[in-house]
């Protein structure tokens, strides 16, 4: 139960930080993007230096640990390739991040907000996750091919 | 008191010290989640885990999610000018932007949080990659609909 409490204060600080650096308003995010506007606004770039920052520091030190404080074990990602799906996703998310200034954190806590767009840029958000994860179903009921739905728009791996 | 950040965060001007402050509770956030519940705080991989559940893996992305948004209730409480968000593209745009994040982030296995705090933070190869790849295609991107298709 506990566990619970600290996933749940992680979240909430989590919103704390993006609210009070700003990053909750895409048009604050969007003023980062745009080199062109005549007013460009670095703040974003304080805020990814500090929270990877404060993430490099401190991270180090609770791996350090055998296991989590509540859990068996670290769930950390292990991949280290630079495939072309990454590359491909990233450019993807870079042009919706672009055309509207969300990313998916500044996407839920504006949920609150009731600003006109937000939720139906959450529901699309959604339904785009959703897209993929039948996608990669679907291909993982595949016989043996060991390739997911997704994979067939970039180059199949040979089993 | 209420409004104490009030003119502050909100300015669509340039806040340093506010956005690094921010950044570090951001930051501590994620390194909370690693070090309590052994968990990367990356938000697209917590939404799309909901999507496609897996035996015991569910209800904790549920409840980041409920403090995500208990926080922003917070914030909007402390400052409602920090939830005044204006988006001035059409809907078309608007839907077209959300499913391309919902979809690049999935496939691209990150966002903003997950490749750009966490995996920075731990200077993972794909992260760095990643970012790099979404911030330039994010700036490519505002200066297109901006300046090239009058904002669309």
């Amino acid at each position: 139960m506990i566990a619970y409490v600290t996933v749940f204060l992680s979240g909430l600080l989590f919103a704390l930080g993006l609210g009070i650096s700003g990053m909750t308003l895409p048009q604050k995010v969007l003023g980062f993007l745009d080199f062109w506007s005549g007013h460009w606004d670095p703040s974003l770039a304080f805020v990814m230096v500090f929270s990877a920052g404060t993430y490099m520091l401190l991270h180090r030190v609770v791996l350090a640990r055998k296991r989590p404080v509540f859990a068996i074990k670290f769930s950390m990602p292990t991949r280290s390739d630079i495939d072309e799906r990454l590359v491909v996703g990233a450019a993807l998310f870079g042009i919706g991040w672009g055309m509207v200034g969300f990313c998916p954190g500044p996407a839920t806590t504006a949920l609150v907000s009731g600003a006109d767009g937000t939720l139906v840029f959450y529901v699309s958000m959604i339904a785009g996750m959703y897209v993929f994860g039948t996608l990669d179903v679907i291909g993982s009921m595949e016989s043996d091919s060991g390739v997911s739905g997704i994979d067939y728009f970039f180059k199949p791996k040979q089993p | 008191m209420e409004h104490f950040m009030l003119g502050i965060v909100t300015m669509l001007g340039f806040t340093p010290v506010l956005s690094s402050i921010g950044g570090i509770l951001i930051g501590l956030a994620a390194v909370g989640l690693l070090l309590f519940n052994g968990r990367i705080a990356g938000i697209s991989g917590i939404l799309g885990g909901v999507l496609r559940p897996a035996v015991n893996d569910t209800l904790w992305r549920i409840v980041f999610i409920a403090g995500l948004l208990v926080g922003a209730l917070i914030i909007k409480r402390l400052d409602p000018a920090a939830m005044a968000i204006h988006i001035d593209v059409t809907l078309p745009t608007v839907v077209l932007g959300g499913l391309l994040v919902g979809l690049g982030t999935r496939i691209g296995s990150g966002c903003t949080s997950g490749h750009g705090v966490c995996g920075i933070g731990r200077l993972a190869p794909r992260s760095i990659v990643a970012s790099a790849v979404f911030f330039v295609s994010a700036v490519a991107t505002v200066y297109v609909v901006r300046y090239m298709l009058g904002g669309v």
